[in-house]
């Protein structure tokens, strides 16, 4: 793999759109690690090009994954072009990981490490290293919707959590959370859009972030396009957001089912593995009472506890990867109608002050105000953003769901290679003292 | 192997009939020779079954497994060294319908009737065999832990049948799903498919792994067969003990009969109480006392040949069973593995098979 076009990993900035791949998309083909790339396994998942180049790396990663996301062709449909494309190469690189609890007298809660490197001009510094807590990712999140309401802004995890139900410091917790937060952090940081946005750039940099800071920055574009509650009567949407309103409501459900599912076999798993369990002590428990059958019957035990641990792997990675990257999607899904709902609104304030002016115009010949003209361009612009939103969303769905799948049959082979092969050992322990008996018979 | 032929009839009715000449076959074998470990009959109704259908006795699965039981104890009937000289063996798998009269001639039933009732009861024996109380130990052992072993295996059997099921409704949910998607549509659909064929693969892994239980409850009945040599032993000896009481005491009453000093007897007691009886009446007394100790010696000498004799060849006979036991459970845990490995294999194809599909997503 040439290190001069490392196209396989998702560019923000120019690049056509349908050359952008998610970051976090699964290779077509494995690639053998060619000379040209080193990683640290095992370390914090920084990998990089022999030249010095970082190259980015997200969760979830390990060795074999990272390899997978590098690509050597684009084999995208060539639809679509980027409004926004030019011929620069990716240039924004962000990662949060190393999270870290603070106890302070009033609270404790949990910090992460926001790690970014640019060769941007919109930065200072080509590299960033700043902590982070929820509560920041969310003033970010508000900001960027404030700012850029007719793009669609990527979901963060959930905010609250039952205290008592959920122990928000625990292992498993902290590091969902903060896999969702990467991801978050991620899809900004690939928008062309919104990564040129200055909150992002103040979230990334600033050493203490000052959320009163922000007010400061809001652009012009930003307050002239604020959402506007009622009033306004949406007359015909046009068939294609309808299309994606119906599609959102489908593929919601269908989510819904899955997570269902999921968490069935979780709980059938789980009863499973207790009875399995139980099932291996017998053969443990029989074997002290046998003499030639003694090694056998453990034998058989100690495979049937290599399928459990085996089994427990399985379904650990199911509750602590699968589903919160399903559920994580159906906040996507909401994110995405909110953005409908937004655009059907700004059709309607248009609609509606076309009407009056129109009315307005036929009764005093009033030309047409300029106000209604600036609507029809907002709404003509929203409709853009939208619809070039919604091709990169279908585009990243497609690839996050391939690559969540594709990890959940990965994970279901892995289990039945781990159970597998304990039993061969098992046949060739007893397969050898066969013929061991045997040759001494006949001796 | 005709009898057996005809055992496969697919009426219940004959079946059930057939099924119990097998048992009055194995009746006679028990009673007729006691120092055997008689291979046992499959069961007669299901047990330890791992899902509420199989319980069924007219499932044609459980009908087909019993035949072959059926036969299995046969074919290891036929080829034990002791139990295939058999003439009523010869006459059962020969004669259709002759051999019922041919075996109740032989009047085991009264012996087996006895016998029951002597293996049930409770009884103090003073010099066992340490081998054979060892083997009872060991045979305890063994029904325990089958027995264990078959009703863990239900269960598992059971939770592994409600795992793979569920998989099933990924098929649905994705056929769903890629009804409204484009690119993703044709890829969703086809690993829909494969998670169906993976819900299905359950019902084959399961019965085959039925063969597997069979192979453990062979060796559950076996148990009991073991420990009924054991408490033969212990019976026989038992017998001995007590014929050796009875003539020690015989023989003590002579002494005190001959030697005119009575110890404690009713006899004693109604010559003190009537007066003293006359020399003939003691005549006679000792003369029946010399016949029954005469008796008693040959009864004596019968039990120790009785009991000597079975010691023998039951210790034989347990030293085979144990080689053979061994042999086939190592076999049996053998093929426990295969199909477990099978399993493992048909699981890493299906999965492979959904995840070129998600790749062509």
């Amino acid at each position: 793999m040439s290190v001069g076009a490392p196209r396989g990993l998702a560019s923000s900035g120019q690049k056509p759109i349908t050359e952008i791949l998610h970051p976090l998309s699964a290779a077509e083909e494995p690639i053998s690690p060619g000379p040209d790339v080193t990683v640290n396994v095992g370390g914090e998942k920084e990998a990089v090009l022999t030249n010095g180049t970082p190259v980015e790396t997200s969760s979830p990663a390990s060795a074999s994954s990272l390899f997978n996301r590098l690509q050597l062709d684009d084999d995208l449909e060539a639809d679509a072009r980027d409004p926004y494309a030019s011929m620069e190469t990716r240039d924004l690189f962000v990662t949060v990981d190393d999270p870290k609890k603070h106890v302070s007298t009033m609270e404790t809660y949990i910090t992460y490490r926001v790690s970014t490197k640019t060769t941007r001009i919109e930065f200072d510094l080509p590299e960033y290293s700043v902590r982070r807590r929820y509560q920041d990712f969310d003033w970010l999140r508000i900001k960027l919707e404030d700012s850029q309401p007719t793009h669609l802004i990527p979901p963060l995890p959930e905010k609250f959590v039952m205290k008592g139900v959920v122990d928000r410091f625990s292992e498993e917790f902290v590091e969902t959370r903060m896999k969702a937060l990467d991801k978050f952090l991620k899809r900004v940081a690939d928008h062309p859009v919104l990564s040129f946005n200055p909150h992002l750039n103040a979230f990334l940099s600033a050493k203490d972030l000052n959320k009163r800071q922000g007010l400061a920055l809001l652009t012009k574009v930003g307050e002239s396009v604020k959402h506007v509650a009622g009033g306004y009567k949406l007359r015909a949407r046009p068939a294609e957001f309808c299309a994606m309103g119906e599609y959102l409501d489908t593929f919601s459900q269908k989510l819904g089912t899955i997570d269902r599912i999921a968490q069935r076999i979780l709980k059938e798993q789980s009863e499973y593995l207790t009875e399995l369990r139980e099932y291996g002590t017998v053969y443990s428990s029989w074997a002290a009472s046998e003499e030639e059958l003694r090694r056998p019957l453990e034998g058989v035990a100690g495979c049937v506890t290599t399928c459990c641990g085996a089994l427990e792997d399985l379904s650990e990675n199911m509750s602590q990867d699968f589903l919160p990257v399903l559920r994580e999607y159906v906040l996507y899904i909401e994110s995405m109608k909110n953005v409908l709902r937004k655009r059907d609104q700004s059709q309607a304030e248009y609609e509606g002050r076309l009407e009056a002016a129109i009315l307005r115009k036929q009764e005093d010949r009033t030309p047409m105000p300029i106000e209604v003209e600036k609507c029809q361009d907002k709404v003509e612009c929203f409709n853009a953003d939208l619809k070039a939103d919604w091709e990169r969303w279908q585009s990243n769905k497609r690839q996050d769901f391939k690559q969540l799948l594709t990890g959940m049959a990965d994970k279901n082979i892995n289990h039945y290679e781990k159970c597998q092969a304990a039993w061969e050992s098992l046949i060739t322990l007893l397969q050898d003292k066969q013929t061991e008996d045997k040759t001494s018979e006949t001796n | 192997m005709d009898a057996v032929a005809e055992g496969r009839n697919p009426a219940p009715d004959s079946l059930w009939r057939r099924y119990s000449e097998f048992e009055l076959l194995r009746s006679y074998l028990v009673v007729t020779y006691p120092y055997i470990v008689v291979p046992p009959l499959p069961e007669k109704r299901a047990e330890f079954v791992w899902h509420k259908l199989s319980a069924d006795n007219m499932d044609p699965d459980f009908v087909e497994r019993r035949r072959v039981g059926l036969e299995n104890f046969l074919l290891r009937v036929a080829s034990h060294p002791v139990l295939s000289n058999d003439k009523i063996l010869y006459h059962f798998l020969t004669e259709e319908h002759g051999w019922k009269e041919v075996v109740y001639e032989t009047g085991f039933q009264a012996k087996a009737d006895s016998r029951l009732r002597a293996l049930s009861a409770t009884f103090r024996v003073r010099n066992t065999d340490k081998r054979f109380m060892d083997m009872k130990h060991y045979s305890d052992e063994l029904q325990s832990h089958t027995s264990q072993l078959l009703r863990a295996r239900a269960r598992v059997a059971d939770r592994l049948y409600g795992v793979f099921k569920v998989h099933g409704n990924y098929g649905r949910v994705f056929s769903e799903w890629s009804a409204i998607e484009k690119e993703m549509g044709d890829g969703l659909q086809s690993a829909g498919h494969h998670m169906d064929a993976y819900a299905a693969s359950i019902d084959d892994i399961l019965e085959e792994e039925e063969h597997y239980a069979d192979q453990l409850k062979e060796y559950l009945f076996y148990a009991e067969a073991l420990r009924a040599v054991c408490r033969k032993h212990e019976l026989t000896q038992f017998e001995l003990e007590m014929a050796s009481q009875d003539l020690i005491s015989k023989k003590q009453q002579r002494e005190e009969l001959a030697t005119g000093c009575e110890r404690f007897s009713f006899k004693g007691m109604t010559n003190k109480l009537f007066g003293q009886e006359a020399p003939e009446q003691r005549e006679a007394r000792l003369k029946l006392l010399e016949e029954l100790i005469a008796e008693g010696e040959e009864a004596v000498k019968e039990k120790t040949v009785e009991c000597e004799e079975h010691v023998e060849r039951a210790w034989v006979d347990m030293q085979r069973f144990e080689e053979q036991k061994d042999k086939d459970l190592r076999e049996a845990l053998i093929n426990y593995a295969v199909m477990q490995i099978s399993m493992c294999k048909k699981g890493i194809q299906v999965w492979s098979n959904a995840k070129e599909c998600f790749l062509k997503m």
